[in-house]
């Protein structure tokens, strides 16, 4: 065990965990902020996409410590000054999510993909997209989200 | 008995064969006299409560897993009840039997609660006029209900509908109460939004694996990898020497039966227990277990394919037998015979099997995303001993079920651990556990052979099907009963569609230790798949176009027309293809009665096959939102792709090989095509669109393979190239 900080969505915790521990259940069973997802554990669905310092990460493969000293973004914090952010508008108006749960993770990547990539193209969503696995398949949904996103930013 | 008249139909029913309650049955009102001495709320359903300061209350009695119910089932009420949607209270129903038998499943929550959801809200719209009339003294004629409230409108009276609660809530409810007409709906047929959209773009959603209760504790199962060998022993040393492992618990094995025939058993496991899922993990990791050998691990999938084989060269049960196909087999001209191999498939919900129980001494709490709450209820009553109405199941959101969540392994342990341990105990599966340990969509073998007259005329088919059955896995007596089994595992291929004089479809069942369950859409998904790949070798043997030849075969099948008309009409069947592109066509009508065509454009690269577009049409019925049809008709396509283009579960050394998504791969983004969805107009009553977009599809990819290689499909997933 050992004390890592961290920020989180603007806010500065100090847990108490192996520093290997996966930043992902760092947030849900020590923060309380289960938003994020597991999905996997191995990379492979994207459930757990969180941004670290900008960038879209699966906190299933990150350690703990590594994330000690950046700014880590959740899906609780995506909205700013309770104003949803353009992504999350998009999937409201596209009624995206069908079981959701997956929709935590996809928002992340989205959001991710816009702010470095403002008018994404289809070959640009494909490949910012392709980590995140939905099994309900609201993909065709989640692409005409992200350019209605696009299109208001 | 039970046993023998539990079938797959029945088994939504299940419960209600035994209780006596019929699903999404209509309680007597006022069934409880402490409710009708309180007299203060409106609540002529279990579902619906108006109290006096005007809050209306809609209890949902099924299982949210993305399909909308949260939407679809309250918009009945709204429609009636005269109010907008928004003005609703949306609650989960608890596991109390006044909601009837909750079990999520074959398509049909819509339709189980057409009539007594609009029956409720139509029921307390009369009650609360008939408040108005007698508090105004006017003919409860001349009042109309609107907006929230009752109206007369010769003096232009209007009272809140919580005004007139107190004296509605003593009238006599309605037997047969006036239900609208659907030219009179203002609520329902418009695809308003989704209630639960919100909380799933923010976080706040919550699933079962986000229950967080004050002293819980995380577990991590160690099972047997082979199936059906026992725990012999275990080293509990490594896994305690995990920081955070708080305790290593051995749960003895379990069986629990219901309604005399359903067996759900838990085998003996170990459970290590921790502060975090995360230590609970490693604990299990770390854990050394020893398992009994025994002759499972000689099981693998080329074994089993021989065992499969063998089963269809011998006579199966009969499903269906119209006029004699094999003297028409005999006497063909010509006949054509094909084999095929459907592999086993696991669900793959997005969130892994989980359930957080707190059992304490005389009551019980579970909290678990299930699509069978009534069923959690009455396995955690016998499991701890306790009456069932100590036992309340919170059914949370479910992230996924596509049939997954009708099984209680995950159930059964955490009321075991919590039980235990004496602590609240949220149970998680890994996702290997989850992928190694599934109830699988059955293997299936399937010969087909059809005979053909001097013109090509179609004149037999007889199709022999071998396959599991999953009554059986539940209900091993069920196997006794060779109708029941058959129904289930025949379905879609005993209810061919076409007109062929001399047709038999028959079931060879097999048992293997691979454990089986209900798959999205069931055993369609492999019939499906038989019948239209079979039809489109039919048709090249006998050189029509697949869509003529269809076309000609169901002229006395009106909504199977129907739909394939209009899907080859939007795909521009026959027009002509940029260069490398086919078509591909297939239809079928799932049993909610819902029938969906699909025509698939694929091309095929070095990567293998590519599916650029899908036109889906369907005819569900009326249609109570239009946008939950087009998104379970793009569901049901992406979730039959990922089946279709690559899933199989494959056994060897009586283990599953496959353990998460880098060796099970699914459609992703950047293999999704553009999904159509067109729905013919229908005023019959509404069918259910959870499933019926699933069958046709992998039958729509392999038919446009087929078209582009000349190299019939006969397995699944569809490797052209090898």
């Amino acid at each position: 065990m050992a004390s890592v900080s961290l920020t989180v969505n603007g806010q500065s915790h100090s847990v108490d965990v192996a520093p290997d521990t996966p930043l992902l259940w760092v947030l849900r069973d020590n923060l309380g902020l289960t938003g994020t997802k597991f999905g996997c554990g191995i990379s492979q669905c994207g459930a757990c996409t969180v941004h670290m310092d900008g960038a879209a990460v699966r906190s299933c493969a990150v350690p703990v410590s590594a994330a000690a000293g950046k700014q880590i973004t959740t899906i609780e914090g995506l909205a700013r000054n309770g104003e949803l952010h353009a992504v999350q508008r998009a999937w409201i108006a596209e009624d995206v999510p069908q079981c959701g749960y997956c929709q935590s993770g996809q928002l992340m990547s989205a959001a991710a993909l816009l702010a470095r990539n403002p008018t994404p193209s289809d070959a640009d969503i494909d490949a910012a997209m392709s980590g995140n696995i939905c099994r309900c398949g609201t993909y065709q949904r989640i692409r005409a989200a992200i350019h209605r996103a696009a299109g208001e930013a | 008995m039970a046993t023998a008249t539990v079938t797959r139909r029945d088994f939504l029913k299940a419960g209600a064969l035994a209780s006596g309650l019929v699903i999404g049955v209509r309680l007597p009102a006022f069934a409880h006299p402490a409710q009708r001495a309180a007299a203060t709320p409106l609540a002529p359903s279990a579902f619906l409560q108006i109290t006096r300061d005007g809050q209306i209350t809609v209890w949902v009695a099924r299982s949210e897993m993305g399909q909308g119910v949260r939407t679809a089932l309250p918009m009945m009420v709204a429609e009636e009840l005269e109010v907008e949607l928004a003005a609703i209270r949306i609650e989960q129903a608890p596991s109390d039997p006044k909601f009837g038998e909750q079990a999520t499943g074959g398509s049909s929550s819509v339709s189980d609660m057409w009539t007594p959801l609009r029956t409720a809200g139509a029921q307390a719209r009369e009650m609360l006029i008939g408040a108005a009339a007698r508090t105004w003294g006017v003919p409860a004629e001349e009042c109309r209900a609107e907006n929230g409230g009752v109206v007369h409108g010769a003096s232009g009276r209007r009272a809140g509908y919580g005004e007139l609660v107190p004296v509605a809530a003593a009238l006599k409810p309605p037997e047969n109460p006036r239900l609208k007409s659907p030219g009179e709906f203002r609520i329902l047929g418009r695809s308003v939004p989704r209630v639960d959209t919100p909380s799933k773009v923010d976080g706040s959603a919550q699933f079962g694996i986000d229950v967080r209760l004050p002293g819980m504790l995380y577990a991590c199962i160690a099972r047997c990898p082979v199936f059906g060998r026992r725990l012999s022993g275990y080293d509990e040393g490594p896994a305690r020497a995990v920081a955070g492992v708080r305790d290593v618990v051995p749960l003895e094995p379990a069986e629990v039966t219901l309604f005399d025939a359903w067996k759900f058993n838990a085998e003996g496991v170990v459970a290590v227990v921790a502060e975090s899922s995360w230590a609970a993990f490693q604990g299990c990791r770390a854990l050394e277990c020893r398992w009994d050998a025994g002759p499972e691990d000689q099981i693998d999938s080329a074994r089993l394919a021989r065992i499969f084989a063998d089963r269809v060269s011998q006579p199966g049960i009969i499903g269906r037998n119209d006029g004699d196909a094999a003297v028409a087999l005999r006497r063909a001209a010509r006949t054509i015979e094909a084999v095929y191999d459907v592999p086993f498939l696991a669900h793959a919900t997005m969130e892994p099997m989980n359930c957080t129980a707190d059992v304490r001494a005389g009551r019980c709490d579970i909290y678990v995303p299930s699509q069978w709450p009534t069923g959690v209820r009455r396995i955690a009553a016998q499991l701890t001993g306790l009456p069932e109405d100590a036992v309340t199941v919170h059914t949370t959101l479910l992230g996924g079920g596509f049939g997954r969540r009708f099984e209680m392994q995950w159930v059964m342990d955490a009321v075991r651990v919590s039980r235990a341990v004496g602590r609240p105990v949220q149970v998680i599966w890994t996702r290997e556990h989850d992928m190694q340990h599934d109830n699988y969509r059955p293997m299936s073998h399937h010969v087909v052979r059809a005979g053909l007259d001097r013109r090509g005329a179609i004149t037999a088919w007889m199709h022999r099907m071998a396959a599991p059955s999953i009554i059986g896995w539940h209900a091993p007596a069920a196997m006794r009963s060779p109708g029941e089994i058959a129904g289930e595992a025949l379905d879609g291929a005993e209810q061919l569609p076409y007109a062929i004089p001399n047709l038999r479809v028959e079931y060879c069942p097999v048992k293997t230790p691979v454990p089986v369950g209900w798959w999205r859409s069931v055993y369609a998904s492999q019939n499906a798949f038989v019948n239209e790949c079979f039809m489109d070798e039919l048709a090249r043997a006998t050189k029509r176009d697949p869509l003529e030849l269809r076309r000609a075969l169901l002229k006395d099948q009106p909504r199977h027309l129907a739909v394939l008309e209009l899907a080859a009409a939007k795909a521009g069947w026959g027009a002509p293809l940029p260069d490398g592109r086919t078509r591909g066509i297939a239809v079928h009508k799932f049993f909610s009665d819902t029938v969906v065509a699909e025509v698939a454009e694929v091309s095929l690269g070095k990567d293998g096959v590519r599916v650029h577009r899908v036109v889906c049409a369907t005819d569900c019925g009326l249609v109570l939102h239009p946008d939950i049809v087009r998104a379970q008709m793009e569901s049901g396509v992406v979730y039959a792709l990922s089946a279709a283009l690559s899933g199989a579960i494959t056994i060897e050394r009586g283990r599953v090989k496959q353990s998460n998504f880098h060796d099970y791969p699914v459609v992703r983004m950047s293999a999704m095509p553009r999904v159509e969805t067109y729905i013919v107009p229908s005023q019959e009553s509404p069918h259910g669109v959870g499933e019926p977009a699933v069958p046709p599809l992998a039958p729509a990819v392999a038919n446009a393979v087929f078209a582009a290689t000349g190299k019939p499909v006969r397995r699944l997933p569809i490797t052209p190239l090898a």
